[in-house]
């Protein structure tokens, strides 16, 4: 019985670790910019890796294996705020900028929409010339 | 379950390999490679219990260390151009 709920609390844990590393990657890949970027990997850094251990730790009961988990996940809790924060500092020093919002708008706006956009053009000329003297 | 968590970490691993090729800048490429060892970290984990040897997790708390120890010193090269040799020698 109590081995059975065992293994459901960590089923839920290995889930729940699953669910946000995967939705980190999702995120790395979706981002636009190195900063984003950055968020969307914490969440699967921190909450992903440090959920699957808990999880591991309830697989494993009261063994050696345990306090290992537990050091792996106070070394990964201690070093990856570091690990961030370093990065970022290279990166601001390397002349790397934060993407704005006004920014990231015109640039999403020429890469994506570079078809749509020559498909709009004649189009929008037509009906409304004033829309073309807002673009930049 | 074990199996299916060690899937998905995989999946997981497989779609940040593909933000470190894509990459744009060194930096991206470099948070994707820590990404990546600590899912690799997970992968041993995870091996261990799935195979009931846990001796792999010794290899994990190994590769987190080595993992974090590389970060730093592609960082600080990137950052200064060079690993410090030279300060060093300088103070002497």
């Amino acid at each position: 019985m109590i081995d059975l709920l065992r293994e459901i609390v960590a089923g839920l844990f290995l889930f729940a670790g699953a669910f946000f590393l995967i939705a980190g990657a999702i995120g790395m890949n979706r981002m636009p910019d190195l900063f984003t970027r950055m968020h969307a990997a914490s969440v699967g850094d921190t909450l992903g890796v440090s959920l699957m251990l808990i999880g591991m730790v309830f697989l494993a009961g009261f063994t050696l294996v345990t306090v290992k988990l537990f050091f792996l996940l106070a070394f990964l809790l201690f070093m990856g705020p570091v690990a961030s924060h370093a990065l970022a500092a290279a990166a601001l020093q390397a002349g790397v900028k934060p993407l704005l919002a006004h920014e990231g708008k015109a640039k999403a706006k020429s890469a994506e929409g570079v078809k749509k956009a020559a498909a709009r053009k004649p189009a929008a000329r037509g009906k409304t010339p004033a829309s073309k003297g807002r673009r930049p | 379950m074990i199996a299916a968590a060690l899937l998905a970490v995989l999946v997981a691993m497989a779609l940040v390999v593909v933000r470190a090729l894509r990459g744009p800048s060194t930096f991206d490429r470099l948070l994707a490679a820590n990404s990546i060892g600590n899912s690799a970290i997970l992968v041993l984990a995870l091996f261990g219990f799935l195979t009931d040897r846990p001796e792999f997790l010794d290899l994990g708390l190994t590769y987190a260390l080595l993992n974090y120890v590389g970060v730093f010193a592609v960082l600080k090269f990137f950052r200064h151009g060079s690993l410090g040799a030279e300060a060093e020698a300088d103070k002497t």
